[in-house]
């Protein structure tokens, strides 16, 4: 590919960093010979290897493949994801989670029993509900609760962000978000869908956390992010202090 | 005479000047920008997501669909707002044009949808229009066997020019205009070919070997915009 080469971080910051990020384009040749092996997003025609879809090239060894770095949010199963009830069914609650589909949560998924009439009183239209990725297969998406930490989700705010940048917000085990919790005190739920919650004593902190996730999202590629979005916090603190 | 020199002086394979910017549009999915000198045009990108109206799914794959509108304030003219005969079928063919390098099929009863919205006109606004659908189709992350790049071949009287502005449209002089609007893949193929006027077969293929010369130019803004990023 003779594009030109941008610095970009990678989704594993730590691992990548240091390295130079080159961005693919569908139809563009990222490498050519037969030592190469096409990954995601990837094909290879005769000695070339193609790319399939816009990302960030990654090269493991001999093995190339495309990092998306946009998208809709495509469900996998484990994954904790936020939803809003959009619907209420005989037998359960139809769930938006800014996926291709929509998501279904059925009433067994309750920790108690609940007669169906009363299922909008247990999750009603427009709440937020955290839930977990049972299968993806067949028709559509199924949700479960069946984990710890799952369920309605009162007060505080919600944001949404692109679910490709959600790795990022989520940092190396969690250490981005454990920043951002410590700085602010909130209390953050990220879904794997891109949708963010936020709860906080008061509202400048749950707006400072905001934030700090924008500031993440908008600098999602530079280096050293963590050190970035640390100072970016305490400046933050500061202006508080004064104001 | 002829038609010896072009009325912005430009050369007769020169295009206008080009500008290609992506992520125009925070909320959307995918969103370009493409500009052919005074022609504009924006493209959004939303989905895959479920389709509405519910008859039009299809249970074997997901749907690409393609809306064209020009602004009302987009012509010196007023256009009257709303969709017509022509943006109908414009519509219709930059939905073909881009439907062999798109790939859904991994989301069976959604769909994808392209919003073209031309924001200033000067003639060939479904090529800027295709030219910016491309770049946000691949911003949004939707797989692609490669880009789809447009362009407007011209018979001015007896000369043909590359991308057709809107006075040479209308010469009206000798032989008058031609005006045939074409899309290539990266590799060549042809997605969209449409002719409005008089052309010998000899030189409709004269004109494809130029535009295909003229989209090799037009790909590398195309591409340098989605390297560049937002």
């Amino acid at each position: 590919m003779e594009a030109k080469e941008i610095k970009t971080e990678g989704l594993e910051e730590e691992k990548q960093e240091g390295k130079i990020r080159e961005i693919a384009v569908p139809g563009e040749k990222i490498v050519s010979g037969d030592d190469f092996l096409p990954g995601d997003w990837t094909r290879r025609e005769g000695k070339d290897i193609i790319a399939s879809r816009y990302g960030i090239v990654e090269k493991q060894g001999r093995l190339v493949r495309i990092i998306p770095v946009s998208g809709v949010y495509v469900p996998r199963r484990g994954n904790i994801v936020i939803g809003q009830v959009i619907d209420i069914v005989f037998n359960g609650w139809i769930l938006d989670i800014n996926a291709p589909y929509n998501a279904f949560l059925s009433a067994m998924e309750a920790p108690r029993f609940i007669n169906k009439n009363e299922l909008s009183e247990y999750f009603g239209f427009r709440d937020l509900v955290v839930a977990k990725v049972e299968n993806t297969r067949g028709r559509g998406i199924d949700l479960s609760l069946k984990s710890k930490n799952l369920g309605k989700l009162e007060d505080g705010m919600a944001i949404f962000i692109n679910s490709n940048k959600v790795p990022r917000v989520i940092g190396k085990e969690g250490s981005m978000i454990n920043l951002i919790k410590e700085y602010t005190g909130c209390d953050i739920i990220v879904g794997q869908n891109g949708i963010i919650w936020i709860h906080g004593k008061n509202l400048e902190e749950e707006m400072v956390a905001k934030e700090a996730i924008m500031f993440i999202t908008e600098k999602a590629t530079i280096f050293g992010l963590t050190e970035a979005v640390k100072e970016f916090l305490e400046k933050r603190q500061k202006t508080e202090e004064k104001a | 005479m002829g038609y010896t020199k072009r009325y912005d002086g430009r050369k007769f394979d020169e295009p206008r000047e080009m500008k290609a910017k992506i992520g125009i549009i925070p909320r959307a999915l995918g969103s370009a920008f493409f500009q052919f000198g005074d022609t504009k045009a924006i493209a959004a990108v939303y989905g895959p997501k479920t389709m509405h109206p519910k008859h039009k799914e299809n249970p074997e794959k997901g749907v690409l669909r393609c809306t064209y509108d020009m602004m009302s304030f987009s012509v010196t003219e007023r256009k009257r707002p709303g969709p017509s005969r022509r943006s109908q079928e414009i519509s219709k063919v930059s939905e073909w044009a881009l439907a062999p390098v798109v790939d859904i099929s991994d989301f069976p009863n959604t769909v994808v949808d392209v919003h073209i919205m031309i924001t200033q006109a000067d003639a060939s606004t479904r090529c800027a229009g295709l030219n910016a659908a491309s770049m946000a189709l691949a911003q949004a992350g939707i797989t692609m066997k490669e880009m789809v790049t447009a362009v407007s071949i011209g018979k001015v009287d007896d000369k043909l020019v590359v991308d057709v502005d809107k006075e040479e449209e209308d010469h009206e002089e000798g032989e008058g205009a031609t005006d045939i609007a074409m899309a290539f893949t990266k590799s060549g193929d042809i997605t969209l070919l449409q002719l409005d006027g008089k052309i010998q077969p000899e030189e409709l293929k004269e004109a494809i070997k130029l535009g295909k010369k003229a989209c090799d130019e037009i790909y590398k803004k195309q591409k340098e915009a989605l390297i560049k990023g937002e």
